[in-house]
């Protein structure tokens, strides 16, 4: 924060270093402050007339929170920095915030090689898909890819092979995307005169309607929103496909994107991140806990009560990326799936349990979600992804 | 001495709307620091309502913008009154054609819409700008950039600066993420549905005829029904509905008369699978807990 503006207030240097820790532990919370809001908390405290935490804690809060997430986690921050309460559970919330900004950047800046070096290439390559489809030159060209493409993730160890998989996902999701926006182009339908307009214009001609202004559909984008399954069973599947999610996240004008396993996490703000290892880095620490048992029903509950009416609109499609082994009750999964069928559009469920020879839907939660499904999908490998783009094109 | 959060509380109270601490203390600092204040949460607890109380409480107008789909400027700022100016144009052929421009872009021409009005009164208005969410995300930028400034730039007019800046209040019921830049620009409140002893005192404060006890009896047994999951939970219009019911049927203790009650549940549930959902075992039970 600004040092000009600091000194200016009668408040003790020791209290200012305070809250300055106190919005840093904040925004690595994923809390949005900035500099106005820690000039105005400062005014706050100056003011006297908060000077007990019990009075200072709703007047921060006002100020600070600015969604309900924040708002569920502030009491806890708050009382864990201010009132020294609880002190492990806020390092465990914040992500040893005193630590970390050095150790992160250090990590990506290490790492950041594989990520970046393709980006400029493949944004190209996305815009001149049309083209490649009929010259094909390109295709042929790119004959490891191919291999990667059908390659089960499952066995997919190398580094290397790793990171190629995921930027085949993140082109992918690219690609998918501009098929869809060229589509919906074609379809603009739905003109009405717009008579307001119309008038307005005629001023120019004496009163005489010469230019008529017309009023156009306005076009709803296809949002994607994507819950994958982080869960033990599905460890060998998440790494590729959080990729996938970010390439997603980062090309679709719409997504959202949540991780689940025992509770469900919203992950789009920490993988809006541009920077793919940055954006690793801060969803590990959302999703810490990863790899343990499954409740999908129970999760697609908290995502029907608290998530579903503000992602999904009516050119909305859930992916659900999981194998189905619920711990909890399949009941509760048929119902919550029957809840989320009357909201959205379609529901698409990969599960890359089906690349695998002889397998059958038989777990429980997995039969009793089926009938709520618009498709069961593969996803073991990038070929059965790819397999999906001319199906969300359609819908 | 009174801390002022206290004393919004009460001036609050003293039309008909009580508040819980954390939400005073959200007005009083709307007051001091100048920023507008985002509500967010679930439909029916009493959102829009916050600004009509803070109005009346500091008795200066309500001006109100209800946002939806496809809103612009001309209708949520200014718009010239094209019918009349056409008008003005036909009667003054001939004359001059400067003198008529400068006629036909004048004040009188000038059609006010609830954002221009906000920044004109003479006395600073409570400015509802309603479902904020509901607008498109081209005019979140836009009110963004009133709400920083506000002053207001008519090309043919010139600059309108605010004579006093309007206490702002803005909804969301959360159908679209709104931007990072809205919400930082903004105090921010979730509204939750209010606690038992909350409740009761709002039904009292509504219905001042009704009884003490039933009022007590009619927010916990409000309080339990919103724990079941149900489809849609009663908000506070609906416990006041419910209150007025049941005091009109001259009920004195719920557990008394469990068959009105359960008739008069409709009050509160309104989808079709919540009515099934919600027995006449689930009732008497929710019932049986009310003291």
């Amino acid at each position: 924060m600004s040092m000009a503006q600091a000194s200016e207030n009668p408040l003790g240097a020791g209290a200012r270093t305070k809250l300055n820790g106190f919005s840093r532990i904040l925004r690595d919370n994923g809390f949005v402050v900035g500099l106005a809001e820690t000039r105005d908390a400062l005014t706050i405290m100056s003011s006297g007339d908060a000077i007990r935490p019990s009075r200072l804690r709703p007047s921060l809060k006002a100020l600070l929170c600015s969604r309900q997430s924040d708002w569920q986690k502030f009491d806890e921050i708050f009382d864990a920095y201010w009132l020294s309460r609880g002190m492990k559970s806020a390092t465990r919330i914040s992500g040893a915030p005193q630590k970390s900004p050095s150790g992160l950047q250090t990590l990506s800046a290490g790492q950041r090689g594989f990520g970046e070096s393709d980006h400029a290439d493949h944004v190209e390559r996305g815009e001149g898909s049309e083209v490649s489809e009929t010259g094909r030159s390109k295709r042929e060209g790119a004959s490891k890819t191919e291999i990667l493409s059908r390659t089960d993730f499952r066995h997919l160890t190398q580094p290397e092979d790793l990171a190629a998989a995921h930027e085949l996902a993140e082109r992918l999701a690219k690609s998918m995307r501009a098929r869809l926006t060229r589509r919906m182009h074609a379809r603009r339908s739905g003109q009405r005169l717009d008579l307001r307009r119309t008038i307005h214009k005629s001023i120019a001609h004496g009163g005489t309607p010469l230019e008529l202004i017309r009023r156009k559909r306005k076009d709803k984008p296809l949002r994607l929103v994507v819950l994958l399954d982080a869960s033990g069973s599905m460890n060998l599947y998440s790494a590729v496909f959080l990729r996938f999610m970010h390439g997603v996240l980062d090309s679709f004008r719409e997504a959202e994107a949540f991780v689940f396993h025992t509770r469900l996490i919203h992950i789009s703000p920490a993988l809006k991140e541009r920077d793919p290892q940055r954006a690793m880095e801060r969803m590990s620490l959302l999703a810490q806990g990863t790899g343990g048992g499954t409740r999908i029903g129970e999760s697609l509950a908290t995502f029907n009560r608290w998530h579903a009416k503000r992602c999904i609109h009516s050119r909305t499609c859930v992916m659900i990326v999981s194998d189905g082994y619920d711990t909890g009750p399949a009941e509760n999964l048929g119902v919550e799936m029957q809840a989320l069928r009357r909201r959205c559009r379609r529901i698409a469920w990969l599960n890359p349990m089906i690349g695998w020879q002889g397998y059958a839907p038989e777990a429980a939660g997995m039969k009793a979600a089926l009938p709520y499904i618009d498709l069961f999908a593969p996803a073991h490998n990038l070929e059965s992804l790819k397999s999906l783009e001319p199906y969300l094109a359609r819908i | 001495m009174k801390i002022p959060q206290e004393k919004v509380a009460l001036q609050l109270a003293a039309v008909g709307y009580i508040p819980d601490r954390d939400l005073a203390t959200a007005l009083w600092l709307m007051e001091s620091l100048k920023r507008p204040l985002l509500l967010e949460g679930e439909a029916g607890v009493g959102k829009t309502e916050v600004a009509r109380a803070l109005a009346l409480a500091y008795d200066t107008k309500l001006i109100r913008l209800q946002c939806y789909e496809g809103l612009d400027q001309s209708a949520a700022l200014y718009e010239w009154n094209y019918q009349r100016q056409l008008l003005a144009i036909k009667a003054r052929e001939g004359t001059d054609a400067s003198a008529v421009e400068e006629h036909i872009f004048s004040e009188a021409y000038l059609l006010e819409r609830p954002l221009l009005a906000a920044i004109r009164q003479s006395k600073p208005p409570v400015l509802l700008i309603d479902e904020v969410d509901r607008a498109d995300e081209e005019f979140e930028a836009f009110l963004l950039e009133l709400l920083s400034d506000f002053q207001v730039s008519i090309p043919e007019l010139g600059t309108i600066t605010a004579t006093t800046i309007p206490r702002v209040i803005l909804t969301s019921n959360g159908t679209r993420e709104l931007s990072d830049a809205l919400r930082r620009r903004c105090l921010y409140h979730y509204v939750d549905y209010p606690d038992v002893d909350r409740e009761a005192r709002i039904i009292l404060s509504r219905l001042p005829g009704i009884d003490s006890g039933l009022a007590l009896q009619i927010a916990t047994m409000v309080s339990l029904i919103r724990k079941e999951d149900l489809r849609k939970s009663p908000g506070v219009a609906e416990t006041l509905d419910w209150a007025a019911t049941l005091a009109g049927l001259e009920i004195r203790h719920l557990r008394d008369e469990p068959e009105s009650v359960h008739e008069t549940l409709m009050c509160l549930i309104k989808t079709a699978e919540d009515k099934s959902r919600m027995t006449r075992e689930v009732s008497d039970r929710l019932l049986g807990k009310v003291a």
